[in-house]
C-alpha cells in the first residue's frame, strides 16, 4: 500500500506501523511515531494497523532552542 | 533552584541548536556549566543522525528539556510533546505554541491550552510566554509551576524588550520561578535579567553564534551569576545627582 512517511510517498506491504518502520529501515530506538497527527506509543505500534494514505511521521531527537 | 521539585545548581538553561559542531556543543555545555539542556523532535533522516546526538547529550550527563519549537496548533504541540517524552524519557517540555511566523511571539490562547491538557497528562510544562501578567496566572491555573517570558524575540539578541514588565511580573509571581527565555544577546543582558530577580535565564543563539561559543558560555555563566548574586545583593537606589563617596569632613582648605 501506498503511505506518505515524513511526507515521502513510500510503498510498504505493512500491515502494521511497527512492520512498516522496519520495513523502512527505521530500526533505531530513539525514535517517535506518529500516524495522522496522533502519537502511537512505541508498545503499540504493532497493534496499530495501516490504511492506503495514511500520513507517518518518524521523528528523532535533535538539537533545539 | 528548585523547579518541579527538583534542584538545579546553574541558572543558566543553554539551547543546544547552530553550534558549529558537535564538539563545539559539547564544549559549550561544559563551559557553561548548565545542568538543563534544550533539545527538540525533528523527522528522522535515512542516517539515523538523530541517535547519535542523543548519544552525545547523554555522555554530557545534563538533564534535557525538550521544547515543541515550530508548533502553531494545540494539537501539534501535545503531539509532540508525547513524541519527545517517550524518545527523551522525561515529563519536562518547553512548550511553544507559535503565534506568528514572523516575530515568533507565542500564541498565549493555544499555550494555555496546551498547558492544561498536557498538566493533565503527566507533563511538567515549561511555558514559553509573554510578560503578560493574566496570561501568568492562567497558565499557573493551567498547572504550570514556572513561566517562561521572553526578553526579546527569539534568534534577536536584542536583550531585555521590556524590563519593566519583567519587573512587575517578578512582583506579581513572588514565588514562582520565571525563567527569561529568547532575546538574550550579550553577557550584559543575562546579568540584567537577573538582577531583575528571574531564576533563571535560558539561551541558545547568543552562545552558538558567537565568534567563540566556548568562551561566550563561560561568560554568560559568569554574567547569570553576578546578576543573580547582584539581586541578592540589594542593589542601591539611583540618585539623580552626584553626591561624593569620599568623606567631606575633614577635607583640607587650600584656596
Amino acid at each position: 500500500m501506498k503511505i506518505l512517511v515524513n511526507s515521502e510517498p513510500r510503498e510498504v506491504t505493512g500491515p502494521s506501523l511497527a512492520t512498516a518502520l522496519m520495513e523502512l529501515g527505521y530500526t533505531s530506538p530513539a525514535i517517535a511515531t506518529a500516524l495522522n497527527g496522533q502519537f502511537v506509543a512505541r508498545d503499540a505500534r504493532a497493534a496499530q494497523p495501516l490504511a492506503p494514505g495514511d500520513r507517518v511521521e518518524v521523528l528523532a531527537p535533535m538539537q533545539g532552542g | 533552584m528548585e523547579i518541579y521539585g527538583e534542584t538545579l545548581n546553574s541558572r543558566l538553561f543553554l539551547g543546544t541548536a547552530q553550534y558549529p559542531s558537535p564538539a563545539i556543543l559539547r564544549q559549550a555545555i561544559s563551559a557553561s556549566g548548565t545542568e538543563l539542556v534544550t533539545v527538540s523532535m525533528r523527522r528522522e533522516g535515512a542516517n539515523g543522525s538523530g541517535a547519535g546526538f542523543w548519544d552525545l547529550l547523554r555522555e554530557t550527563g545534563v538533564r534535557v528539556l525538550p521544547n515543541t519549537a515550530g508548533c502553531h496548533s494545540v494539537r501539534e504541540a501535545v503531539t509532540t510533546a508525547h513524541m519527545a517524552r517517550e524518545v527523551f524519557g522525561t515529563n519536562w517540555i518547553k512548550l511553544e505554541v507559535i503565534g506568528h511566523a514572523d516575530t515568533l511571539q507565542p500564541d498565549v490562547f493555544g499555550t494555555v491550552e496546551a498547558a492544561r491538557i498536557l498538566s493533565a497528562d503527566g507533563f511538567k510544562v515549561f511555558p514559553y510566554t509573554t510578560e503578560d501578567l493574566g496570561v501568568g496566572e492562567r497558565l499557573q491555573a493551567a498547572g504550570c509551576q514556572v513561566l517562561m517570558p521572553w526578553g526579546a524575540p527569539i534568534g534577536s539578541g536584542r536583550g531585555l524588550a521590556n524590563p519593566e514588565g519583567l519587573r512587575a511580573m517578578r512582583a506579581h509571581f513572588p514565588d514562582l520561578p520565571l525563567v527569561v527565555d529568547a532575546g538574550i544577546g550579550r553577557p550584559s543582558d543575562a546579568a540584567a535579567a537577573m538582577e531583575l530577580g528571574m531564576d533563571a535565564v535560558l539561551l541558545n543563539t547568543a552562545v552558538a553564534k558567537a565568534g567563540d561559543p566556548v568562551t561566550m558560555a563561560r561568560a554568560m555563566a559568569q554574567a547569570v551569576e553576578a546578576g543573580y548574586l547582584g539581586h541578592r545583593a540589594d542593589p542601591m537606589e539611583r540618585r539623580d545627582m552626584a553626591v561624593p563617596s569620599t568623606p567631606v569632613l575633614g577635607l583640607a582648605e587650600l584656596i
